[in-house]
């Protein structure tokens, strides 16, 4: 980093919230996806008056700027890719609001989102975005990857609960986006263009979410489907009974075994489908669908049905979903992590399709997630130092992505495009779709200082590279 | 085909880290779940100050990307090793081995200048004292002195210490009445059960707890013997080398482990006990210290397997028969050590709750380290008060008259920590054993 860069930031940000040593930089080299990249620098600024400052700075310098929250992006979002600096967001953790009256939060984009479900249960509402990392993760990580969990069918995603933003723009001027209404149709939506768009066109420094009432109760079960393609047609069922539960999980046969070989709980080894169902809302209206979404799994072919009758029961059901992420992780150092997503109705189709490409090279896949709203977790499982494994995921990853564009899907249901995505975005969206969109942020960003080499392809590259 | 990432050092510091812990810096998958468990991180906010950032750094240099000295030092060192992480972690990672292979790493890189190594205290307390039980006894004896004649006080009232050193201030007010050593139980002695025997029981008296506290000590083996249980002291036992291994003293700590092993092994016992959290945490850790150790793997494993916490013991053996009541409100302070290491967490609570009279309370944020950290908070004195200081908020709130630890450490910590709140007069705290003492009539 240049003399003269660093004095003028040091005017900004005072020096112990300003790093330079190599311990510091590597310790924000990665994320929980994959590669490493050395920043020139680290910042934790407290406030948009500072980050405005700094990404002034930074474009007179021509420094890159890569915003981070708690770096649990599965997509490589803030990798520092170019090097330059990181701007850990961690530190902007003063305000959490619950605004009880207009049923709103307002927040600072450091706050982990675990706390914002905290404080808002407390006021007797209700945040439903829900993305597993949530106790880690913070809002603006969220905010900006999009994130959804489970309840993402019947809740919709993050986006769904944005409606007003504090921005620093990508030049460095501070704005304000959407507001305090439900409604607003007052020009451009900026604040919906702004979430989703992984730090690549403003730094988010305070939004205003959406909160619901809390729904007043809630029951699960789990059925077990000895065919997959089963489980297919009760998912379809199910959603077109008029019923529309809170969670919809899907486990295919390789993750039972990896779940029951990490921590034995009974799990069917036999089944090629375990589906997790939860409906929430009234008492009186759960208890009638509950039993109508078992009797459709029994009808569909499900060889057991089980509605959890205690809090410890559900709880139990809940627990084999949970330990998936943990079981996989022991079947080797390295998981690539997708998150392909297709029209409810394909998901049978995407299942085939995935089966082929696991035989075809020969990988560890294991595939689970969110089979209500055809958001599948796809996992190949491998050892990164093992080159000529990579190789193949490398092209298996291809496969994955092909598939699911072929099925009507996209390239991602929550965890984002980053790097790991971004050679085949015209694969969905055509020359011009991208094109559409790089003018955007070559409008917003004409020094292209905010998270450079997210998103969009470089020149010529048409494939993941795991390895080099 | 593996990629070479066995670095092409000649460096055998970097080759023995790699080695011994680079698969398992592998096993992290960097999801973060441990950064919310993490009391350095809490206070100091740095990435570096985490357990995903310290289990990366010790990762590159395993790799010979970063300097053992420079680089890997300060944030090893400032990590409490209170192991939290290691109960958050969804995959398992063994981060106390990640930690005390980066810590003997650093003492024996040759990049290691004098200054860097450990302070000369340091050293002096971990090679030619706590190794000895006779020095600690001298120095338990001469602190009883030193509180009977009047001296602490005079030195207290003129402050001098705070001075020379706020940390050693705060430890010096901290240190319990030290009992005169007339009453202190001797190895060799056997002890019996009060009634029938239900369990034979050989007694790890430790290092500190033996010299400092040895009233402790003497109230647990009465507690024991009024539970049922015939108590024996084995001669020739020593420090439990915890200190040791925590500052990348492994091969000290390897021979502290080999000298209790055959202390304890030669008394025909049931179990192990202790009463100190750290200490009983690097006992059942001796099976993996010793591992590779051809001759010592299997008795290293057996000594691990029966050694137990007094809380343990206690509690299958109870109730205790207890005389008397306890007025007001007890909370209870894990010791990370007790808490994540022997996973004991359930029992020390019960047997609280089982006191004629008390009201229990549950704190929050109990399971969060008290940064005493074995003598992490005179090495670190501010950032350790940073920790201690947001305890206290919690412990204020749960309106506790007394709050209970089960290791000295942590015990003193707590005094410091009431101390600071300038609360001496509403609250104090105690170790298990002493509370349980009082209830039973003994004292
Ligand atoms: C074990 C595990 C489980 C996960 N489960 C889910 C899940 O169920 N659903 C899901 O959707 N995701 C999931 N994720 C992915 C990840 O947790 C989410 O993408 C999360 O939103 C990232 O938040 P973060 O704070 O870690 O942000 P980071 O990873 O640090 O950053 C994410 C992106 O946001 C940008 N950014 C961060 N803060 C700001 C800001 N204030 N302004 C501008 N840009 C910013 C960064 O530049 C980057 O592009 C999971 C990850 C892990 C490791
Ligand atoms: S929780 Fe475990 S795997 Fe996750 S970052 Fe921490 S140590 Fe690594
Ligand atoms: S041992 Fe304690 S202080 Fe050290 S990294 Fe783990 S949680 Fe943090």
């Amino acid at each position: 980093m240049k003399k003269e860069a660093l004095d003028d930031l040091s005017q900004v940000i005072p020096g112990d919230r300003m790093f330079l040593d190599l311990a510091e930089r590597y310790c924000y080299s990665y994320d929980a996806s994959f590669g490493e990249y050395l920043p020139e620098i680290v910042v934790q600024p407290k406030n948009a008056e500072e980050i405005s400052e700094v990404v002034k700075l930074a474009n007179t310098h021509k420094i890159p700027v890569y915003p981070r929250g708690s770096g649990t992006s599965l997509s490589g979002g803030p990798l520092p890719v170019k090097g330059g600096m990181v701007l850990d967001m961690t530190l902007l953790r003063d305000k959490l609001i619950i605004d009880r009256e207009n049923m709103l939060a307002i927040v600072s984009p450091g706050v982990i989102t675990a706390n914002i479900h905290k404080k808002a249960e407390e006021a007797g509402l209700f945040y439903p975005p829900d993305p597993s990392s949530s106790n880690v993760a913070t809002i603006g990580g969220n905010l900006l990857e999009n994130s959804s969990g489970p309840k993402g069918l019947k809740y919709g995603t993050t986006k769904e609960y944005v409606i007003g933003l504090e921005v620093v723009t990508p030049t460095g001027e501070i704005i304000r986006t959407g507001g305090k209404t439900v409604k607003n149709v007052t020009g451009y939506d900026l604040t919906r263009l702004i979430v989703g768009s992984e730090g690549t066109l403003g730094i988010v420094t305070e939004a205003i979410i959406r909160l619901i009432p809390k729904p007043l109760s809630k029951q699960t079960f789990v059925a077990h489907f000895n065919h997959l393609i089963d489980s297919g047609h009760a998912i379809t069922s199910i959603l077109s009974s008029g019923i529309l539960p809170s969670a919809l999980e899907l486990m295919d046969n390789a993750c039972i075994r990896a779940v029951e070989s990490y921590r034995p709980s009974g799990l069917p080894l036999q089944a090629e489908a375990i589906l997790i169902i939860e409906i929430d809302g009234h008492p009186l209206a759960i208890e009638e669908e509950i039993n109508k979404c078992a009797d459709i799994c029994r009808t569909e072919g499900a060889s057991y049905v089980k509605i959890a009758e205690t809090e410890e029961e559900r709880q139990t059901i809940w627990s084999a979903r949970k330990l998936v992420s943990p079981a996989i992780t022991q079947m080797g150092p390295t998981k690539i992590s997708e998150d392909a997503t297709v029209p409810r109705n394909q998901i049978p189709a995407m299942m085939e399709k995935l089966n082929n490409i696991r035989e075809k090279y020969g990988l560890n896949l294991v595939v689970f997630g969110h089979a209500g709203d055809g958001n599948l977790h796809p996992n190949i499982i491998t050892d990164k130092r093992n080159i000529t494994e990579m190789k193949k995921v490398e092209l298996a990853v291809s496969e994955i992505f092909e598939a699911a564009i072929e099925l009507g899907g996209t390239l991602s249901g929550e965890h984002g495009i980053g790097t790991l995505k971004s050679p085949y975005m015209e694969m969905e969206l055509g020359i011009t779709g991208v094109n559409m969109m790089k003018k955007i942020k070559e409008a917003w960003d004409p020094n292209n200082i905010l998270n450079p080499g997210k998103i969009f392809p470089d020149k010529g590259q048409t494939k993941v590279v795991l390895v080099t | 085909m593996n990629l070479p990432v066995k670095p092409n050092e000649t460096n055998t510091a970097v080759q023995n880290l790699y080695s011994d812990a680079y698969d398992w810096t592998n096993q992290c998958v960097k999801c973060g779940y441990c950064l919310p468990a993490c009391p350095t991180y809490e206070s100091m906010g740095v990435e570096s100050a985490s357990p995903r950032g310290r289990i990366n750094l010790v990762k590159m240099a395993a790799e010979g990307k970063i300097d053992f000295q420079k680089d890997l030092a300060e944030p090893i060192d400032l990590c409490l090793g209170c192991r939290a992480c290691e109960t958050a972690c969804p995959v398992g990672v063994p981060y106390g081995h990640i930690l005390e292979a980066a810590k003997e790493a650093v003492e024996n890189s040759p990049s290691a200048n004098q200054k860097n190594k450990m302070t000369k205290i340091k050293k002096l307390a971990l090679v030619h004292l706590f190794p000895y039980p006779k020095r600690m006894n001298r120095i338990g004896s001469a602190v009883h002195l030193y509180q009977k004649t009047g001296l602490s006080k005079l030195i207290r009232t003129s402050n001098v210490l705070q001075k020379v050193s706020p940390a050693l201030a705060h430890l010096e007010q901290a240190l319990p009445a030290i009992e005169s050593s007339s009453k202190r139980i001797r190895t060799g002695t056997i002890m019996p059960a009060k009634g029938e025997t239900k369990l034979k029981v050989a007694f790890f008296a430790g290092c500190i707890m033996d010299s400092m506290m040895s009233r402790i000590n003497r109230l647990t083996i009465e507690l024991l013997n009024i539970a049922g249980c015939e108590v024996i002291l084995p001669e020739n036992q020593n420090c439990c080398g915890a200190l040791h291994s925590h500052q990348g003293e492994t091969k000290q700590a390897k021979a502290l482990a080999k000298r209790n092993i055959q202390a304890f092994m030669q008394s025909d016992s049931d179990v192990i006990v202790n009463n100190a959290g750290g200490c009983g945490a690097s006992l059942i850790e001796y099976g993996h210290l010793l591992a590779d150790d051809h001759e010592w793997a299997g008795a290293a494993k057996d000594f691990s397997e029966k050694s137990k916490d007094i809380s343990q013991i206690l509690y299958q053996l109870g109730p205790l028969p207890f005389t008397e009541e306890w007025q007001g409100i007890v909370s209870y302070q894990d010791s990370c050590h007790l808490r994540n290491v022997q996973k004991v967490q359930k029992e020390p609570r019960l047997l609280l709750q089982s006191i004629p009279g008390v009201s229990y309370v549950e704190m929050e944020g109990f399971d969060r380290c008290c940064a005493s950290g074995g003598i992490y908070n005179l090495l670190h004195f501010d950032e350790s008060m940073k920790i201690l200081d947001e305890k206290m908020k919690n412990l204020k709130e749960t309106k506790a008259t007394t709050i209970v630890t089960v290791n000295p450490g942590c015990q003193m910590q707590m005094s410091i920590g009431i101390q600071r709140e300038g609360a001496a007069n509403q609250m104090k705290s105690m170790h298990l054993v002493e509370i349980l003492a009082k209830a039973c009539g003994l004292d």
